[in-house]
């Protein structure tokens, strides 16, 4: 159920972003599946009995969320995005929501764009603070106890950062600060679609938090769907 | 001597070399007060006093770093602990000043009060020179600090009770002792261990001992470290309610708010029951 939401809300976010900053209709449309290969790590239960507000609100323990796969070796909560050949875009009007909820971050993955307006929500009765990790972007580290209103923030740089809460060790998210409105993030069943495309040579990127990124090149003429998919080699451990 | 004074030229050579590459060739400026720091000046006395653990390149990467728990400050990646200003902005060139005379304890961070007013100026301009973020962005504007309202059992109280509803505990424990329920987990931006603040071992926190700062410190949280900021949540008379009940948790060191705290049936039983009347050892004679 805590999957779904999480997958659901990654390709939500993805998907309407992409396919609102886009004003061109008749562009080409690059899609695709991100799979691996070899044996994934078994991602272990977290134990939140230090936490019993979160705790309770599940019946078996939620498990780690660094790698997400789906049937059909599928990953999920990958960001898969143009890393080049796309002008860079202004941020949307919309802001990208970043929700704390059973001590754990919905989305894991949260895709957004440089300047773009990130609110960040807590639903639980505890404090957490939100503790990002950036290199290049500005770091900060704030509290937020229940009942509080949400953190209004952005990023100025394109970066992957890591998210934690030092209150709550086992809670790990990211954000993904892009350049450009075209990018979305993998559900469980692993599949993206770009599109929007005007005519070009674009470099096509896949990010997945553990394994890293791939790119692959892809030239889009017209109205053209092309298929482009990506597969990592899994790391047991 | 004749070595010795080959070993020196030859230094000399390499650093004039060096420096100019390393720390770019512009003049930056700081400003205390009435002081002007001029960054040319600052090198020559970072390169005698800070290189040793802070580096060559000012990335906290010296030749001693690697002996250091915690480690140096990395000047590049420009994230300062103690800040008067709010979390993720830089520190006023005041708040620099003020680390450098202060020193930090518990960490091998001396106090440079020895050297003189104008030497700490020169030394935080040319800090600066380290890390484009001074190019590119302003200090964050000061966290306001309103004057210290009277102390009362009522503060006191009340700041036991923000104390839980935040959740200061859950790091620095339900005494204060920094031993709360995730202090084993803590980990600073570099993934480097790091402790909560324990309030009975004394009154020296890094960031200054007299009350203001102890305002600061929660305010503006602790950059780079677990402890955010709560500037966000927490209401200005409030913050002052949490600085006199965290007093009381410092039991070994006199303060008005300990005393005050005593004087009342219900403090002194509190206290009291804290305080190591044994022998740390548990043998039963009484020092």
């Amino acid at each position: 159920m805590q999957m779904k939401q999480v997958v659901f809300a990654g390709v939500l976010v993805g998907v309407s972003a992409a396919a609102v900053a886009n004003p061109n209709p008749a562009g080409g449309t690059i899609t695709g599946k991100v799979t691996y290969t070899g044996t994934p790590a078994k991602m272990k239960p977290i134990d939140m009995s230090k936490e019993p507000s979160c705790a309770k609100v599940y019946t078996t323990p939620p498990t780690a969320e660094t790698v997400v796969t789906g049937p059909g070796d599928t990953l999920g909560d990958v960001v898969v995005y143009i890393s080049a050949g796309a002008p860079d875009d202004p941020a949307p009007s919309t802001a990208a929501v970043f929700t704390q909820k059973g001590c754990r971050y919905i989305p894991h993955v949260l895709a957004l764009q440089v300047n773009q307006e990130l609110k960040i929500v807590n639903e639980d009765q505890t404090s957490h603070n939100i503790h990002p990790l950036p290199k290049l972007n500005r770091e900060w580290n704030k509290s937020q106890p229940p009942g509080t209103p949400p953190i209004s923030e952005k990023y100025d740089k394109a970066e992957f950062i890591p998210v934690k809460c030092n209150v709550h060790p086992w809670m790990h998210g990211n954000f993904a600060v892009l350049k450009n409105s075209h990018y979305a993030v993998t559900g469980e069943n692993g599949s993206f679609t770009l599109p929007n495309l005007p005519p070009g040579k674009y470099t096509v990127t896949a990010w997945q938090e553990s394994y890293g990124d791939q790119s692959q090149d892809v030239t889009i003429s017209g109205g053209e769907t092309k298929t482009v998919n990506f597969a990592f080699k899994a790391k047991p451990y | 001597m004749g070595r010795m004074n080959f070993a020196r030229v030859v230094g000399n050579v390499v650093l004039a070399a060096v420096l100019p590459l390393v720390a770019g060739a512009q003049q930056v400026e700081s400003h205390i007060g009435d002081l002007t720091g001029h960054s040319g000046a600052g090198r020559k006395l970072y390169f005698r006093y800070c290189w040793g653990c802070h580096g060559p390149h000012g990335d906290g990467q010296g030749e001693n770093a690697q002996w250091l728990n915690p480690t140096p400050r990395n000047f590049v990646a420009a994230v300062f602990k103690c800040r008067s200003t709010p979390t993720g902005s830089l520190p006023l060139d005041t708040d620099l000043y003020n680390s450098i005379k202060r020193g930090f304890n518990f960490t091998n961070m001396p106090s440079w009060a020895a050297l003189t007013d104008q030497n700490r100026a020169d030394l935080v301009a040319f800090i600066k020179t380290f890390s484009s973020r001074w190019k590119t962005e302003k200090p964050g504007d000061p966290i306001p600090i309103p004057s210290e309202p009277a102390l009362t059992i009522a503060s006191i109280k009340h700041g036991g009770e923000l104390f839980q509803k935040l959740e200061c505990w859950k790091c620095h424990g339900q005494e204060g002792r920094g031993d709360g329920p995730s202090a084993s987990t803590l980990t600073d931006s570099n993934d480097q261990p790091i402790r909560p603040y324990n309030f009975t071992s004394d009154n020296r926190s890094k960031c200054g001992r007299t009350n203001p700062e102890l305002y600061r410190i929660f305010m503006t949280g602790l950059d780079g470290t677990p402890m955010p900021s709560f500037a966000d949540v927490v209401k200005t008379d409030e913050a002052w309610d949490l600085v006199h009940y965290l007093r009381t948790l410092q039991y070994n060191n006199p303060s008005p708010e300990l005393a005050l705290w005593e004087s009342t049936p219900e403090g002194k039983a509190i206290v009291d029951a804290k305080r190591v009347h044994q022998t740390y050892t548990g043998s039963g004679i009484k020092p």
